[in-house]
């Protein structure tokens, strides 16, 4: 089953593979990969959390995708800068192996609601969060949650690539050796197991000792995609993760996220309606603040149910 | 009205445009002139004082004996003592106030007092020295008095530049870290200082070499002109390289200029040795460092 998907993989042709996509979506996620299930790295969750709120009316996420169970769930988030909301009352479960996709104009909060779940909104000054974010059915705002526990089980990668001024390997290692991992053996197996994750590894293994600023932009971001999954993270959250990029990168870079959904649940941010289709199983489409409309990917494109989102997905505004 | 007059508006213009352009170039050149004359006068008059014995001696009544060993030793003292003291609190300071303070009124306040003590003239700071080091903590008239004073005029100057260097630093890199599960320090300490260090480096060898030069603060705690021994420890009493100057250039024989023009050629070529070292860092580490 993962030899059929990953033969389906858009190389050239992408845009007959939004049906094909969303239509391996209510297969359940294959299991079956003898590498996955003793892998170092990988961390499949063991605890499957059904979510109470699936029925609500605004998480039809899981509706549409009745196989997956539930990694994250918002309940009534809200969220401000200073007194300007910038989040009305999202609810909404994103399923664990998925990508979910967060589709939206400029500034409609999209960002803002990508950020409140790994809390790296706590650093904005004068910003205020209400409501839950559960990750496994647990509070990431209850008061003793370990932040910095939740951004390894959390990874992120920004929209601009931001490699730190160092070697390509240290960069990789850095989340590992935060953790008080200083095995050079070690270190050096869980580099090179990112950065192959990464599809990085072929065009660096010779130079890992090199600066990360003198690897082309595209490079750059697949190691800090890298970088993230070092720490074993069990969620990856992308923010406009290709929109600096050339069309090539771009390629690959969604190629890449397409296979890491089978290990990592992945919540990306896009202003490209096209890489939504192709990447993601659930797409969830927000405006001024609100989640007006999520569903499975293909359904939210082809029938969606809301005026709003009909008008924004045939590009009558934003 | 048209052909003639348009004309000499418009030569009117191009003459008053060359003499701004050639004002400027005045000033420029008078500053580099005056500059000039004044390192050539005094190693016409210095150089030929300038020999080993010079910097091996002993300060002396005779000019032909006098050395500034003590006065050198001693001047490299206080600029070890200050470093000690001034660089862990100065980049402390930086560090809290760019990394950790939050925005609020009293991070504004100690910004705007931190930007006028830099301004503060140094002699102020020597009478502060003098009521609070040398005599209500009775440490005397010792290099750890002078060195503390000093360590007061240069902490505005290292906080400063230590902020500037940590500013330089974009966000992007603290959030990288943050993202990976870093803590503060872990972030401070693996990214941001080190990424900031050539900038921190660069300020901190300028303002040390502004404390090598002050006479005035350390006049007023009480620097002696004459120290017949090279201090070796802390609380010794001490002389320095601006003091022995200041004291030679301030007698009637002729002689004793002559040797205050060596002492100041010694303290040029430490100063440019430390600017250059500051050049040096900022080069170097700046190629690695690209945004």
């Amino acid at each position: 089953m993962v030899m059929d998907r990953r033969s389906l993989l858009p190389n050239s042709s992408k845009k007959q593979t939004v049906t094909t996509y969303t239509m391996t979506t209510t297969e359940p996620i294959a299991m079956d990969d003898p590498t996955t299930a003793d892998d170092a790295i990988s961390r499949v969750p063991t605890v499957p959390v059904n979510p109470p709120i699936a029925q609500s009316e605004n998480s039809a996420s899981a509706e549409g995708l009745p196989s997956a169970n539930v990694k994250l769930v918002t309940r009534n988030l809200r969220f401000f800068y200073g007194s300007v909301q910038a989040l009305s009352d999202i609810s909404m479960s994103i399923p664990v192996n998925r990508v979910t996709a967060l589709i939206g104009p400029s500034g409609c909060g999209k960002s803002t609601f990508l950020r409140c779940l790994n809390r790296m909104n706590d650093m904005i000054e004068k910003t205020r969060v209400e409501g839950d974010v559960l990750l496994d059915g647990n509070d990431v705002y209850k008061p003793g949650t370990d932040v910095v526990e939740l951004r390894k089980r959390v990874g992120m990668v920004f929209q601009k690539s931001n490699p730190f001024p160092k070697s390509i390997f240290e960069n990789v290692a850095y989340g590992p050796r935060l953790t008080g991992i200083n095995g050079r053996a070690e270190l050096q197996e869980i580099v090179e197991k990112s950065l192959k994750r990464a599809a990085l590894l072929d065009e660096v293994k010779d130079r890992l000792n090199d600066s990360a600023l003198r690897l082309s932009g595209g490079q750059q971001q697949r190691l800090c995609i890298a970088r993230a999954l070092a720490t074993s993270p069990e969620v990856l959250l992308m923010d406009e993760p290709a929109s600096a990029l050339d069309p090539a990168s771009t390629t690959r870079i969604e190629d890449l996220i397409f296979e890491l959904r089978e290990r990592y649940t992945i919540v990306i941010v896009t202003h490209n309606m096209q890489q939504a289709a192709r990447v993601s199983d659930q797409t969830g489409f927000f405006y001024e603040g609100q989640l007006i409309e999520v569903g499975p990917t293909r359904q939210l494109f082809t029938t969606p149910t809301e005026k709003q989102t009909e008008d924004y997905i045939t590009g009558r505004f934003g | 009205m048209t052909g003639p007059g348009l004309l000499n508006r418009q030569r009117r213009r191009r003459i008053i445009a060359s003499m701004f352009a050639f004002s400027c170039a005045a000033a420029a050149t008078l500053c580099v002139v005056v500059l000039f004359l004044l390192v050539g006068k005094i190693f016409s008059e210095g150089a030929a004082w300038l020999n080993w014995d010079f910097l091996w001696n002993l300060p002396s009544r005779h000019p032909e004996k006098a050395g500034i060993k003590t006065a050198l030793a001693g001047s490299l003292w206080l600029t070890g003592l200050t470093a000690v003291i001034s660089l862990p609190v100065g980049i402390g300071a930086a560090v809290y106030l760019e990394e950790y303070a939050a925005v609020s009124r009293w991070k504004k306040l100690f910004q705007i007092n931190i930007a006028n003590l830099a301004g503060v003239p140094s002699i102020v700071y020597g009478i502060l020295g003098l009521a609070v080091f040398v005599q209500l903590f009775t440490l005397g008239s010792s290099l750890i008095s002078g060195a503390l004073t000093l360590s007061l005029v240069i902490l505005p100057i290292i906080i400063l530049a230590t902020q500037e260097a940590l500013r330089g630093v974009p966000d992007s890199i603290r959030h990288a870290s943050y993202a990976l599960g870093a803590t503060r320090w872990q972030t401070v300490r693996h990214q941001v200082l080190p990424a900031a260090m050539p900038g921190i480096m660069t300020g901190v060898i300028l303002a040390l070499s502004r404390a090598i030069g002050e006479a005035a603060p350390l006049v007023a705690v009480g620097a002696m002109a004459y120290v017949p021994f090279v201090p070796s420890g802390p609380t010794d009493q001490f002389s320095a390289l601006p003091i022995q100057i200041f004291n030679w250039a301030a007698r009637p024989k002729a002689e004793f200029h002559q040797i205050a023009g060596a002492a100041i050629i010694v303290l040029l070529f430490v100063l440019i040795c430390m600017n250059v070292t500051a050049v040096a860092v900022r080069h170097f580490y700046g190629k690695r460092v690209r945004w």
